[in-house]
């Protein structure tokens, strides 16, 4: 149940705007993969065009090559419904349908894949894919309540819930603690690495401490200026990353001197 | 490593703190208290004309609802003889609901579409154009309406109504034979549906673009469809605000005048037949008919009628407001 991403000189426009240049990475099944790098690089536009989520936004394009178990996500014949099922994702800000009740939140998923689903059938996945999420026994009474009543580092794990339900591939996390207090991010820290024995597991954060303690690789991305297109520019073991990076502007960026 | 740099920079002591005030109440200003004192008498009008309006309605109610009905069927001419102003007033009431009713049934299926066409499917070149037009419908008076349907539209729902009448007669609310030319409830309905359909189009609308993007996102991260997204994040975002516009649109139907006074052949029962003529009467389509030949006594039994027409609206609205407040806490205003 998790799968190897590998994505060859991949370019992403927006209209005429060229966001993110030549990306060729390996993403490496049952670990965890950080991206880095300073705000605008294309990191997150980049993490987007792993479950076609980019394509969201009108105008938004991608030029080259990402292949999931040797399938190529861009296909002509791919549906990116069908590739959204299968590379779940997480985002910045909590996001839990206000109009459903925290059982609900987490069956979302399953109802689109999937409408006949047995009443135990749901209580037990509800259970599974909150118990896979550490948030169980704090809302196991409150099942019914709206997924809104909780707390933010709650909500969050109720989304990563929600996305593990439906047993994805792989997943994205984009800056999953940047609205977090440091307990709940703890929380899921701790959370990401049980997950990593049975997902591929791609996390965009600004928090570099955060990469070096969830991460097994570690892929930087720069900017050369505003209006040019974001780039990788090293990637490699995570320990190697934080202790001899092989550019420079790595090791300026992981020491905080850059500019 | 903030801190070792700071102890590293040379020590530069921070401002020191003006001479210490007592702390005083902050000064508002007068922009403050001027809108404070705006805001306020705009709440108050509101409140203040509808008591007025209720205050009026009673008054000039009064000497119909202190009748006997003995005194009603003697003083007005119209006024049916061995009924009390409550069976008077009763078909009229059943014929305002249901001719609304109507209207709203057919608007807001319609309304919805056209609004998730508009905010989620429509290219934004046609989007616009699309909202303008719908928007324009709403600056047609009630009277070309009226026109329109009496004239124009009537004739050629007739087919229709005959279809439906001899096929589907066994309905009640299709009961034939359907009257010609259609001067039926059921042809109101529509042309009341073309009415409101503008407000309630644009309040859903409006609603809908304020789904949060983050909602959106959720849905379609999960691989739902664009349809599947519209039903996860759209329409539950939107229902209040969905609810809201239908009562705006029926407000407007059930106080609707004009279309019904040239449309409908009146009649006083309560006929679950559609498509027959003779067969309802609005409220305020029978005031305006009536009105012009009324004497005192006659006045004041169609304004008992127009003090129920608003007890009625005030009782739709707040029996909206009340299915709104009660799933409040899953309406994503929190």
């Amino acid at each position: 149940m998790a799968q190897r991403i590998d994505v060859t000189d991949l370019n992403i426009y927006y209209g005429a705007f060229h966001a993110v240049a030549d990306v060729t990475m390996a993403i490496e099944p049952r670990s965890v993969t950080a991206f880095i790098g300073p705000s605008g690089c294309g990191k997150s536009t980049y993490l987007r065009t792993l479950n076609r989520m980019h394509e969201v936004i009108p105008g938004a394009r991608v030029e080259g090559k990402v292949t999931m178990d040797a399938v190529d996500l861009y296909a002509p014949e791919i549906d990116p419904v069908a590739v959204r099922r299968q590379v779940g994702m997480v985002f910045q800000r909590p996001n839990p349908f206000p109009t459903m009740s925290i059982s609900e939140n987490v069956l979302a998923g399953v109802r689109l894949n999937n409408r006949r689903i047995s009443r135990s059938d749901a209580h037990d996945l509800v259970e599974s894919s909150l118990r896979g999420a550490n948030l169980w026994n704090e809302v196991k009474d409150r099942l019914d309540r709206p997924g809104s009543s909780l707390s933010g580092g709650q909500q969050q794990r109720l989304c990563i819930a929600r996305a593990i339900a439906v047993k994805p591939q792989v997943l994205l996390m984009d800056e999953p603690c940047s609205a977090l207090d440091p307990i709940s991010t703890l929380a899921i820290e701790d959370l990401i690495a049980e997950l990593k024995d049975s997902y591929t597991i791609v996390i965009v954060t600004h928090n570099m401490q955060q990469a070096a303690r969830v991460s097994d690789r570690t892929a930087f991305f720069n900017i050369a200026g505003t209006g040019k297109p974001g780039r990788l520019i090293e990637m490699d073991d995570t320990r190697t990353m934080f202790s001899t990076p092989t550019d420079r502007a790595t090791e300026d960026y992981i020491s905080g001197r850059f500019g | 490593m903030s801190i070792a740099r700071q102890a590293g920079a040379p020590a530069s002591p921070p401002p020191a703190p003006g001479p210490s005030r007592p702390v005083r109440r902050v000064r508002h200003g007068l922009g403050g208290r001027v809108f404070a004192g705006l805001a306020t008498s705009a709440g108050a009008t509101i409140l203040v004309i509808l008591a007025a309006v209720a205050v009026f309605l009673v008054i000039r109610a009064w000497p119909a609802l202190t009748s006997s009905p003995e005194e009603l069927a003697d003083g007005v001419s119209w006024f049916p003889e061995g009924t009390t102003l409550a069976g008077f007033v009763g078909p009229l009431i059943f014929g305002t609901l249901l001719a609304a009713l109507l209207a709203l049934l057919l608007a807001v299926p319609v309304a919805i579409g056209i609004a998730l066409f508009i905010s989620h499917y429509a290219p934004r070149r046609l989007a616009s154009p699309l909202g303008y037009v719908i928007d324009l419908l709403a600056a047609i008076p009630s009277v070309v309406y009226g026109l329109w349907g009496a004239t124009w539209l009537a004739p050629r729902l007739f087919p229709l109504w005959d279809w439906l009448g001899r096929n589907l007669g066994f309905v009640p609310f299709f009961e034939g034979p359907a009257s010609s030319p259609p001067r039926v409830v059921m042809t109101v309905g529509v042309v009341l549906a073309v009415m409101i359909l503008p407000i309630i189009t644009a309040v859903t609308r409006e609603v809908f673009l304020q789904t949060p993007r983050l909602h959106e996102e959720a849905a379609l991260a999960l691989g739902a469809t664009r349809w599947e997204m519209v039903r996860m994040a759209v329409l539950p975002f939107g229902r209040s605000g969905v609810i809201s516009a239908s009562m705006l649109g029926l407000g407007r139907a059930l106080g609707e005048t004009m279309a019904v006074l040239m449309i409908l052949g009146p009649g006083f029962t309560y006929s679950l037949a559609l498509l027959q003529v003779g067969r309802h009467q609005t409220i305020a389509a029978n005031i305006a008919n009536q009105f012009p030949e009324a004497n005192p006594l006659g006045v004041s039994t169609l304004i008992a009628t127009g003090l129920v027409l608003f007890v009625i609206t005030l009782a739709v609205n707040m029996g909206a407001r009340w299915v709104i407040s009660r799933r409040a806490e899953f309406s994503g205003a929190n």
